[in-house]
């Protein structure tokens, strides 16, 4: 039987963040922008089929950026807990603080314990009638709590420095894309290859979430 | 399964089936029913339920009442519901049950459609519907027997199709119209005689209404249109638009007229 190396935990912890963030700087990112009616959510994406916007619940979306099958496992996963939720207890008892959490322990215990972390970032949006929530969650399960915008991938940073610069209340939503496609294109410095956009929407009845037509962006 | 709040990542075989989820996470209903059983338990049941095609779409249309033996349980209940954007199921029998099976039926269509980013087919609604009816068997054996009908708008045809089931789990399509439930031979006579293929939206409304009154009459379970209580039946319309609600105001003109045709 061979003895293996002994690693230090610290050095194990900063090799599997470096190559989590490696991985995600080399997708296309994802900004979210609150406007009156609701929230907007704009992603970089050239295909048309496989998507990184989607809907979780009634009021809740989801969108993830980096390797597209851990995303879009993390996606099932939370749509499944999300159901299996509404339907044991009451639909109005989901909401996106406790998904947001559940993504945060998932991605958390995947980080620590597996031998390859997922390489991926993940945003929870929500509307309310008491206003907009977002959840941004890091590769290691970190949970950040946002206000107004947010963004996520390689250049979430500059995106949503440049969002937020721009960013006043009750904005409309062509205010809204507007900003969003102007954002993209200071931190990326390049025109988009393609959109993929969506809008949790209140007036959209129950379920709120609608993906844009590629002619309204 | 929330206990340490990790989320499902495992999925159940074929991954998209809201109720194969509930099994994995143990959460579905399991019936261990001795198998000698003294006499049987009495529980409200759900009764005359219909649905007939017209031009632009299907109607689907229940009474608001549920007995128990001889007596009425409940005098508004819902038994016709929104399954999902272009379809409606209606449940005949075993009330309780029923509008779980619903319920868990709504659920499996919006759960499809989010897991994988595309609707089920109308065809592949009404099978899985029949698939929750086949699971029900051993307590139809019981007596709690529970018997849906369904309609919808395919797109893929463009027409409005109905669809029957039996307690077995047994699908059959219907080209005119359909019924079940304690009623619904009552109704189903009445539209034998009323029935035409290139009926409006406003005739099959009538149609729909009709039939009721008609089962009402006859079938001391069903309930009546009762506008002294306010009790008007469900009706539901589905054409290439989506699925509504008969607005209460058109409602209530079509069963004034309708209860006039009837004395």
């Amino acid at each position: 039987m061979s003895v293996p190396f002994y690693v230090a935990p610290e050095q194990l912890v900063r090799d599997k963040a470096e190559f989590a963030k490696k991985g995600i700087a080399r997708g296309r990112s994802i900004v979210a922008i609150e406007y009156d009616a609701g929230v907007l959510l704009l992603a970089e994406n050239p295909s048309r089929a496989l998507h990184k916007i989607s809907e979780v619940y009634d009021r809740i979306a989801f969108a993830g950026v980096g390797k597209y099958n851990e995303f879009e496992t993390l996606r099932k996963a939370g749509i499944r807990q999300a159901d299996v939720m509404g339907y044991l207890y009451s639909r109005s008892d989901v909401n996106a603080m406790g998904l947001a959490t559940a993504f945060s322990q998932t991605l958390g215990q995947i980080f620590s314990h597996e031998q390859k972390p997922f390489e991926v970032e993940i945003l929870i949006c929500e509307v309310t009638e008491g206003g907009s929530r977002m959840f941004k969650i890091s590769y290691d399960g970190t949970l950040f709590d946002q206000r107004d915008v947010a963004g996520i991938g390689g250049k979430s940073e500059a995106l949503e420095e440049a969002a937020r610069s721009g960013y006043s209340e009750n904005m409309s939503l062509e205010a809204a894309l507007a900003l969003g496609v102007e954002a993209f294109l200071a931190a990326e410095g390049r025109p988009s290859e393609g959109w993929e956009a969506a809008v949790l929407e209140h007036g959209n009845g129950r379920r709120t979430f609608r993906r844009l037509d590629p002619s309204e962006i | 399964m929330t206990a340490d709040w990790t989320l499902p990542l495992g999925a159940p075989q074929p991954g998209s089936s809201f109720g194969d989820l509930l099994t994995s996470l143990g959460l579905a209903p399991r019936w261990e029913i001795p198998k000698e059983v003294v006499g049987t338990i009495s529980v409200p049941e759900g009764t005359t339920v219909l649905a007939l095609r017209y031009v632009d779409g299907v109607v689907m249309a229940g009474d608001r009442q549920a007995t128990e033996g001889h007596l009425v349980a409940h005098r508004y209940i819902q038994k016709v519901f929104e399954a999902d954007h272009s379809s409606a199921v209606a449940i005949a029998g075993t009330a309780g049950l029923a509008i779980e099976m619903v319920k868990l039926f709504q659920v499996e269509l919006e759960h499809y459609e989010k897991i994988e980013g595309r609707r089920l087919s109308l065809e592949g609604k009404a099978n899985f519907l029949a698939r929750l009816v086949r699971s029900q068997l051993p307590l139809a054996f019981q007596g709690l027997v529970v018997v849906p009908l369904f309609a919808g708008f395919d797109d893929s045809v463009g027409r409005g199709r109905l669809f029957t089931f039996d307690v077995v789990g047994g699908r059959y399509e219907e080209r005119e119209y359909g019924s079940t439930g304690s009623g619904s031979r009552l109704a189903r006579s009445y539209l034998r005689n009323t029935y035409r293929a290139e009926m409006t939206r406003s005739e099959a409304v009538a149609g729909a209404i009709g039939a009721l009154i008609a089962a009402a009459e006859e079938d001391t379970a069903t309930g009546g249109p009762d506008l002294r209580r306010d009790i008007l039946p469900t009706v539901f319309t589905i054409d290439a638009e989506g699925i509504g609600e008969v607005p209460d105001a058109e409602l209530r003109s079509a069963v004034e007229l309708a209860l006039e045709a009837a004395l």
